[in-house]
């Protein structure tokens, strides 16, 4: 009986271990990086694993600063960020990593205040204060005054901010920078800084997570973070002084007015126009302009072309703004650049 | 023997790798690693005692409610409760041990943070708010929470090999004393647990190494934040969190070399503390046979 | 006078084994909470999809953990590859000949090795396996949890060892047997039952184990094949679902988190069962 049983394991062990060795090979191409384009990464590569079905993408979202860290120890076959690689972390890259636009999306200051069912409204430097842990209560008068009529709490502000190196923070920081010359002095821009005030959590996911549980919380994510798990986001001050709602249409419009650099590596935070949403970005996939698989190069390739025509039409729904044309376009040509081997 | 020699190289290996990949860091900063206070990956300074603290006091915690509990436990399982339940609760208590630390820390996000929010924080800070350790607002993440799911991770470490100790005393130290008139509770606190002293010792260094190096449950609830706050309402981040959190996302050398060096801070104290854990038992004469 | 005292002695003697009793009630309370409040959530969440179907794209629900439990299988398959052997084989030369500094060493850096916080052991892992491979692989994870499984594995065989009487190794060594025969014909198969019992709870310790996993291991939401690919384990996937901010990922990682528990438990509760007569107090 107790042999019985022994035996029954070691052998449910190995008929296992030999059912997943002996099911078909398929090539399995593995990225990681930014949690900001997580959701449309993931549909896409479910899309187009139905399409193609040869080929499985494995997309883990460990942070956009996990992404530059493993692309540049090649332990993944692409990379993915939210904050393009500055010039030093392009150096140490063992060979030229060409940045892919993929979708541009926006990043919004998500709350949990169950007191209130309006939709707030931030000044630029209401959040500035807020995370510098100048604006401690949500009564301060920096956030009424842009909020009339609205009953906020006399509570403590809880600040949540991401744990993980974050693409997310990057933008995030980009815009505080931009708008606060305290923010740039003292913290500065980067995927993972020295914050002033709040509570850590790891991954866009972990950062929704951690508002949605705690009252009186703010913190911020991408927009389809916070429309997917119904957590209230606010409009954001754009530069026309005009508070903005994140969608689309916003989103694309604050991409109109950059100028794209050759290499893609684009800030548009704090854009010009009156309906471009501040706190915007671009995302990028990260691939090595040299391949040294042929095949793998070949698949990356296929699915880039794909991502770029067929791609764009997930974007919206999953709170997203499609590549602006023009953009596609130079994009579509950049992809010439990659070499297989 | 070789796969018994292989044993020693792997732990050297360790040793190796981590000082070797920490190289950087420990060239920069010295020393003074351990007392910066900054954990600041843009400007490059890294400072480990904000992790170092979060660490101490977390186990600190853990251990206060751990401890007696724990303790207690074994005291009744040794002294009171019949052989037969004494088998089983000890059996049940080890299974407590058993349980993965992800799973407590999904109970600890789903059940404790929010307790703690709700119930515990504010109860804490109304009734002791005058004292520094219970101001400020509870968020519920934070070093109390991590705290009190340590101690229920680290209870079966102090039950179990305090239980063992407690059986292994000799019947002579217990009958001297009910000889002289003391009553049963007093046989145990003036003759039983003084004997037993170094074994307990023991049995709580054992699960002090356990709290210092817990990663995923203590993740999970910390709140991640490298600040030394006085209050233990606040949040707090430990050593084997920083690692789990950011190790595969440091950007820069510098950075990561840090993070390694953390490791190699928490291989270190783990190892002092395991060490006097291992001399304790042994002082009890039962270094070999006492499991941990 | 001496009444009072007297009342007083047996009162503080009631009140503390009282307390005591309290205590081991809150301890043993604890366990059952776990086990219900997990029963209860992860009961709710578990169905046949669970066990044959992927993870769903993000934000959708539906989906299961089918690789992430092949997953968990296949790096417990090779972690014991490698730490039943080393472990084994060091129990044997501890318990057999291991008297002399030699085996003073050994025995210290197994200790040291238990000690290690298992998040040291997936750096350690990741330096070694991962960045010269150029990838995050079962292999890696594997070799991560095959260390962790290494000091209990030694020490385990070096107790059951011991317990085989002295007289059956001399009876045999008295027959003219050599010294290796006789270690591997007699003492062996006399233990063989604690030995495995030891290697058994030895892998239901590290099926839970997470920290090890995240940087060697990784991750993959689709199916892992072969050993150099990055694949899913059940503890990274509940670590993953419980921080995300979706009501079902929650409702998979309660569900993951009963089967592991599940599991896990009933090799603690089965291994009891086979060994009934624990060893108490002394070795």
């Amino acid at each position: 009986m107790k042999r019985w049983a022994f035996q029954s394991i070691v052998a449910a062990v190995i008929l296992s271990v030999c059912a997943s060795a002996w099911a078909g090979k398929i090539l399995l191409i593995n990225g990681a990086g930014a949690t900001f384009p997580y959701p449309i990464y993931s549909k896409w590569f479910s899309e187009y694993a139905k399409l193609n079905n040869s080929v499985n993408f494995n997309y883990q979202s460990i942070g956009s600063g996990g992404g530059i860290r493993q692309i540049t120890a090649q332990t993944v076959d692409f990379g993915a960020t939210d904050g393009p690689m500055n010039d030093e972390q392009m150096q140490k890259a063992p060979a030229p990593i060409l940045h892919v636009p993929t979708v541009l999306g926006g990043v919004v200051p998500i709350y949990s205040l169950p007191e209130v069912s309006e939709k707030l409204n931030f000044t630029q430097a209401a959040l500035a204060g807020i995370f510098l842990g100048k604006i401690s209560t949500w009564n301060h008068p920096e956030i009424a005054k842009a909020n009339p009529g609205v009953a906020l709490p006399n509570k403590p502000i809880v600040v949540v901010h991401r744990s993980d190196g974050s693409g997310t923070t990057f933008v995030w920081t980009d815009f505080l920078s931009s708008v606060s010359a305290e923010w740039k002095a003292k913290v500065g821009k980067s995927t993972s800084v020295n914050w002033p005030v709040g509570l850590g959590g790891k991954g866009n996911e972990g950062v929704a997570g951690l508002v949605k549980q705690t009252p009186y919380a703010i913190g911020y994510t991408e927009l389809g973070y916070a429309t997917n798990n119904k957590i209230p986001y606010s409009k954001v001050q754009n530069r026309a002084g005009e508070f903005v709602d994140c969608t689309a249409q916003t989103i694309s419009s604050a991409a109109a007015s950059a100028k794209m650099p050759k290499d893609f590596r684009v800030s548009i935070v704090n854009a010009a126009g009156q309906d471009a949403y501040p706190i915007s970005s671009f995302t990028w996939l990260l691939v090595y302009r040299e391949q040294t698989d042929r095949v793998k190069g070949e698949e990356i390739m296929k699915f880039l072309h794909w991502m770029l025509k067929d791609g764009q039409r997930y974007s919206e729904p999953l709170g997203y703004a499609p590549l602006p044309p023009d953009v596609a376009r130079m994009v579509e040509e950049s992809l010439d650049q990659i070499k297989l081997p | 023997m070789g796969f018994a020699l292989s044993i020693l190289a792997i732990v050297l290996g360790f040793v190796g790798t981590l000082l070797w990949n920490s190289r950087f860091a420990l060239h920069k900063f010295g020393w003074s690693f351990l007392w910066g206070q900054t954990w600041d990956p843009v400007a490059e300074i890294f400072g480990a005692l904000p992790f170092v603290y979060g660490t101490l006091v977390t186990s600190a915690v853990g251990l206060l409610i751990a401890v007696p509990l724990g303790l207690g436990t074994a005291i009744f399982l040794a002294e009171l409760a019949p052989p037969r339940l004494s088998e089983s609760l000890s059996f049940l208590v080890e299974l407590l041990a058993a349980i993965p630390s992800v799973i407590y820390g999904l109970v600890g996000v789903f059940v404790v943070v929010p307790w703690v929010r709700t119930a515990v924080g504010p109860t804490l800070s109304a009734v002791l708010g005058w004292f520094p350790l219970f101001q400020g607002t509870p968020y519920g993440v934070g070093l109390l929470t991590a705290g009190i799911i340590l101690a229920a991770m680290i209870v079966p470490f102090i039950t179990t090999v305090s239980r063992e100790v407690l059986l292994a005393v000799p019947r002579s130290q217990r009958e001297a004393a009910l000889a002289m008139g003391a009553t049963h509770w007093e046989t145990v606190w003036t003759a039983i647990l003084p004997y037993a002293r170094s074994g307990i010792v023991g049995s709580i260094f054992l699960a002090l190494a356990r709290a210092l190096g817990e990663t995923m449950a203590v993740t999970m609830v910390v709140g991640n934040r490298p600040e030394i706050k006085a209050s233990l309402l606040e949040p707090g981040y430990t050593m084997a969190a920083v690692l789990a959190n950011e190790f595969t996302e440091a950007t820069s050398d510098l950075y990561l070399h840090a993070l390694v060096e953390i490791g190699l801070v928490l291989f270190g104290v783990t190892f002092l503390v395991n060490g006097i854990a291992r001399l304790m038992l042994f002082k009890m004469g039962h270094g070999q046979e006492l499991r941990a | 006078m001496t009444g009072a005292m007297a009342w007083r002695r047996r009162a503080v003697n009631i009140g503390a084994f009282g307390l005591t009793a309290l205590f081991a009630v809150v301890t043993v309370s604890v366990l059952f909470f776990l086990l219900g409040y997990i029963g209860w959530h992860g009961f709710r969440g578990i169905n046949l999809d669970f066990f044959l179907r992927l993870p769903k794209p993000v934000g959708e629900s539906g989906g299961g953990m089918a690789n992430a439990i092949v997953g968990t299988v296949k790096l417990l398959a090779l972690a014991s590859m490698i730490g039943v052997p080393i472990g084994f084989f060091g129990g044997i030369y501890l318990s057999e000949f291991g008297h002399g500094p030699l085996g003073f060493w050994i025995r210290y850096a197994t200790d040291l090795l238990n000690g290690i916080p298992s998040i040291v052991v997936g750096i350690f892992a990741y330096t070694l396996v991962v960045l010269p491979m150029r990838q995050f692989s079962t292999l890696a994870g594997g070799i991560a949890l095959g260390i962790m499984m290494i000091p209990i594995a030694v020490r385990s065989t070096e107790e059951f060892l011991r317990l085989v009487p002295s007289s059956v190794r001399e009876a045999s060594l008295a027959l003219g047997v050599r010294e290796w025969k006789t270690i591997l014909f007699v003492v062996i198969p006399a233990a063989v039952r604690g030995l495995l019992t030891g290697i058994l709870l030895d892998l239901a310790r590290v099926a839970g184990e997470t920290a090890p996993l995240l940087f060697t291991a990784f991750n993959n939401r689709v199916w892992s094949h072969g050993w150099l690919e990055p694949t899913a384990s059940l503890p990274v996937m509940i670590f993953t679902y419980a921080i995300s901010p979706y009501e079902d990922w929650h409702r998979q990682a309660w569900a993951s988190a009963l089967v592991l528990m599940f599991l896990v438990l009933a090799v603690n509760g089965g291994t009891r069962l086979l060994l009934p007569r624990r060893r108490t107090g002394a070795g």
